[in-house]
């Protein structure tokens, strides 16, 4: 068997293993800490694809800060221990059957239309690395690099705007 | 190694003018006094202003910008005028609204702008990495304003609700994206069709992508079975946002639609319109019949609101036609702004009888509304029989090309069902008419001038303008799409 | 690609052994070398060696969000530095230096806009 093929099995394992602990899970920060091992698992996968930055982005933003982010919001509402019951119960078999019908759906089709992929050519070796990123970003997308810094500022500042509330301050004693 | 020049710079002006001037209108507002902030509305509105006529005369502007990402041509400066007009429309309503309800900040009109340059990036996208960021760019800003009259719960729930479905949906058509990337190997439009007439796409995936993107866009223009979100969103939502999603959101969504699915998908026509008809018929009855057992009037408009989507979709079933396409376009951009005029102008009135904690928006609110206030309540009647598309009303106009364009490309069900929903729709809303004048009642409507300015103009602009429909529907139709 | 993973990223791998390592160690050898001797003192939530004050799940205050809520829209803009930072000597070769610079001083400037709007809010204060 190829390397590629055992280090695809071996991370795939892991990674539908840790989403469905993931889901799971009764205890949200038990969800969270699955979710962080999935993350991780997914940028090997982008390093294996070749993409390291992909991979560094995942690591740093999915796996980092966006999990903190997480954590926070989980103890933000106490929300640790879900209810075993959650009033939508009758919804779980429904979602279940859809779920199949469209997997056989799909696999039919694909099955049935003899789908051949064509075979993509190899990328460069260097083409996931941050040098070829900057060199596509910052000439060719230079504008949706711009755009992405609006957008992060509307963020920011509606994040301020929905938590602070503007109550005349108290002054300290 | 591509490098911008001075047109790439000219062909954003108009954008880039209300993104520079929301920044500046942020730091003014947060570091000027308490008489300063006063004159918030007032700059947003000059910025607005002063974005359109920019536009306006950068009209006659047709190129490709940016390496391909943009493409600015007379349909991206219908929507930029449009959405600008919206804008200022909304920014009028806005003043006096805010300050009753005590939700009187700066940061409000520097996020109205932000969605307002999220449109009209959104109208000039020629690319899907673009199109996907003005759509969040358009959305972000009104999930916040969706929620601005926090800690109200219902403002609240409208926010949350709206930011994660929106997210859901934004999911879809990142989704999309990739599989289309992954059929064709490009994301700018004109590359697509040109790897599709090469023969170099998968068409399983192509298809796929195009259908998610589809979701992503539905969701947007509240199309069903997209629409759940709308009625919570525009109750919850405080009056003049819900005025303005329900104009700046669907422009936006439908820009993107018209021009993604007209330029790169036009090979998918046949295989995508049983689903379209399916989502046009779901989205009529919907929005129609639902709308019949509604008693507040936020909510009625709603799914009043949906429904039109229905009648902009209905006209976008014949995409692909070669014939019929130009007309799809002139007729969906003349529906939008007839649309646009009338909502603004029944959302004004709304206001003006809304009193404070969501009190004043029952339907029972309104009987006697002839006796006591008979400009507010005519005004009101010309905007329902202009929702109902009767003559001579702008609502009359844009059906009658939306349903010539749906017979141009054969679809006669289609314009059979379009026309009896319509009858149904006559219902509700002559509902409304009945108990402004018919029933008896101690209405009390706020007078501000502003928003009688508002409630004045579209009215009579919705009458006016039905007498100018066809130097309109030719403004309209020049604003065709560039083609490859 | 597999093999030259592996020659390329082998110091992760490393870190990843060594740390696994070394939990395992240090806490194998507690379990196998340390008496056990359980009290209610014991099985409380450890605290620093203080004595805990309530359970450990309570709620936190909305503040912690919004600091976490900035730290990731910084650490997104950080992100974009990296190839900027890589490439610009490409750039400024080509005699694109000043495109490149200006470039990133746009992008710096509209966040910096959100800065000082939130430095100016207070957003960034503990009161």
């Amino acid at each position: 068997m190829q390397p590629e093929l055992i280090v695809f099995f071996v991370l795939g394992t892991v990674a539908v293993g840790s989403a469905i602990g993931m889901l799971l899970s009764r205890n949200a920060v038990y969800s969270a800490l699955f979710l962080i091992l999935n993350f991780a698992t997914v940028a090997v996968f982008y390093l294996v694809l070749g993409a390291p930055f992909i991979a560094m982005v995942q690591v740093t933003v999915y796996a980092g800060a966006i999990m903190v982010l997480f954590l926070f919001v989980i103890m933000l509402l106490g929300a640790e221990h879900l209810e075993r019951r959650t009033g939508a119960d009758w919804q779980k078999p429904i979602a279940a059957l859809l779920g199949v019908v469209l997997l056989v759906e799909a696999g039919y089709v694909l099955l049935s239309e003899s789908v051949s992929l064509p075979g993509i050519n190899v990328p460069a070796a260097d083409y996931g690395a941050p040098v070829a990123i900057g060199e596509l970003l910052f000439s060719e997308y230079l504008l949706p690099f711009e755009v992405t810094s609006v957008l992060l500022l509307a963020a920011m500042v509606g994040a301020i705007v929905i938590t602070r509330r503007d109550a005349p301050r108290r002054k300290k004693r | 190694m591509p490098i911008i020049s001075s047109t790439d710079l000219l062909a954003i002006l108009p954008t880039a003018f209300v993104v520079v001037w929301a920044c500046t209108l942020l730091l003014v507002d947060v570091f000027a006094g308490a008489g300063g902030k006063r004159l918030t509305p007032w700059l947003a509105a000059l910025g607005l202003l002063a974005a359109l006529v920019l536009s306006v005369r950068g009209g006659g502007l047709e190129q490709t910008a940016f390496n391909g990402m943009l493409e600015v041509d007379g349909f991206s400066h219908a929507i930029n005028a449009l959405v600008l007009g919206s804008g200022l429309l909304a920014v009028l309503l806005s003043v006096d609204y805010l300050r009753q309800h005590g939700i009187a900040k700066g940061e409000y009109y520097v996020m109205l702008l932000f969605s307002i340059s999220g449109v009209m990036l959104m109208g000039a996208a020629a690319d899907l990495i673009v199109v996907f960021l003005s759509i969040e760019l358009l959305s972000i800003p009104l999930y916040i304003l969706a929620a601005f009259a926090q800690p109200d719960p219902k403002s609240e729930e409208a926010g949350l609700k709206y930011f994660l479905l929106g997210a859901f949906a934004g999911a879809f058509l990142l989704y999309g994206v990739a599989l289309v990337y992954g059929a064709t190997a490009s994301t700018r439009l004109s590359e697509i069709t040109a790897a599709v007439a090469a023969g170099l796409e998968n068409p399983i995936f192509l298809l796929l992508g195009a259908a998610l993107i589809l979701i992503g866009f539905g969701f947007k223009v509240a199309a069903a079975p997209f629409h759940m979100w709308t009625p919570d969103v525009y109750e919850g939502a405080p009056t003049p946002v819900t005025a303005f999603m329900a104009v700046g959101a669907k422009v936006g969504g439908f820009a993107a639609l018209l021009r993604v699915f007209i330029v790169a998908f036009p090979s998918l026509g046949a295989d995508l319109a049983p689903v379209l008809i399916g989502v046009v018929a779901a989205t009529l009855i919907i929005g129609n019949v639902a709308a019949i057992a509604q008693n507040n009037i936020k909510r009625l408009l709603a799914y009043s609101s949906i429904s039109h989507a229905g009648f902009i979709l209905m006209a976008f079933v014949p995409y692909a036609d070669d014939a019929v396409y130009r007309d799809t376009l002139a007729a969906a951009l003349f529906y939008l702004l007839a649309f646009a005029v009338t909502s603004f102008g029944s959302w004004a009135v709304v206001m003006a009888l809304e009193k404070a904690e969501g009190k004043g928006l029952e339907l029972q609110d309104y009987a006697g509304l002839f006796r006591r206030h008979p400009g507010l309540a005519v005004a009101m009647f010309v905007f329902m029989l202009s929702f109902i598309g009767v003559p001579p009303t702008l609502g009359f106009a844009g059906k009658f090309y939306l349903f010539r364009a749906v017979l141009e490309g054969g679809y006669v069900g289609l314009a059979v069902l379009g026309v009896l929903t319509s009858l149904v729709s006559a219902y509700y809303y002559l509902r409304v008419v009945v108990v402004m004048f018919m029933q008896d009642g101690k209405p009390q409507a706020q007078a501000s001038p502003l928003l009688n300015l508002a409630t004045a103009v579209t009215a009579v602009g919705t009458v006016a303008l039905f007498f100018f429909s066809q130097p309109l529907l030719d403004w309209a139709a020049g604003a065709f799409l560039r083609l490859f | 690609m597999v093999t030259n993973l592996l020659t390329d990223y082998w110091p992760i791998l490393v870190l990843l052994l060594v740390s696994l390592g070394f939990a395992g160690i240090a806490m194998g050898g507690g379990l196998l070398l340390g008496p056990r001797r359980s009290s209610a003192r014991k099985q409380e939530a450890y605290e620093s060696g203080m004595r805990a004050i309530g359970p450990g799940t309570r709620q936190m205050p909305v503040r912690f969000y919004l600091v976490a809520v900035l730290f990731i829209l910084f650490d997104i803009e950080v992100i974009f530095f990296l190839p900027w930072a890589v490439v610009f000597r490409q750039y400024y070769e080509n005699g694109l230096g000043a495109f490149i610079l200006l470039e990133m001083l746009v992008f710096i400037v509209i966040l910096l806009v959100g800065y000082a709007y939130a430095w100016k809010k207070g957003a960034l204060e503990w009161e």
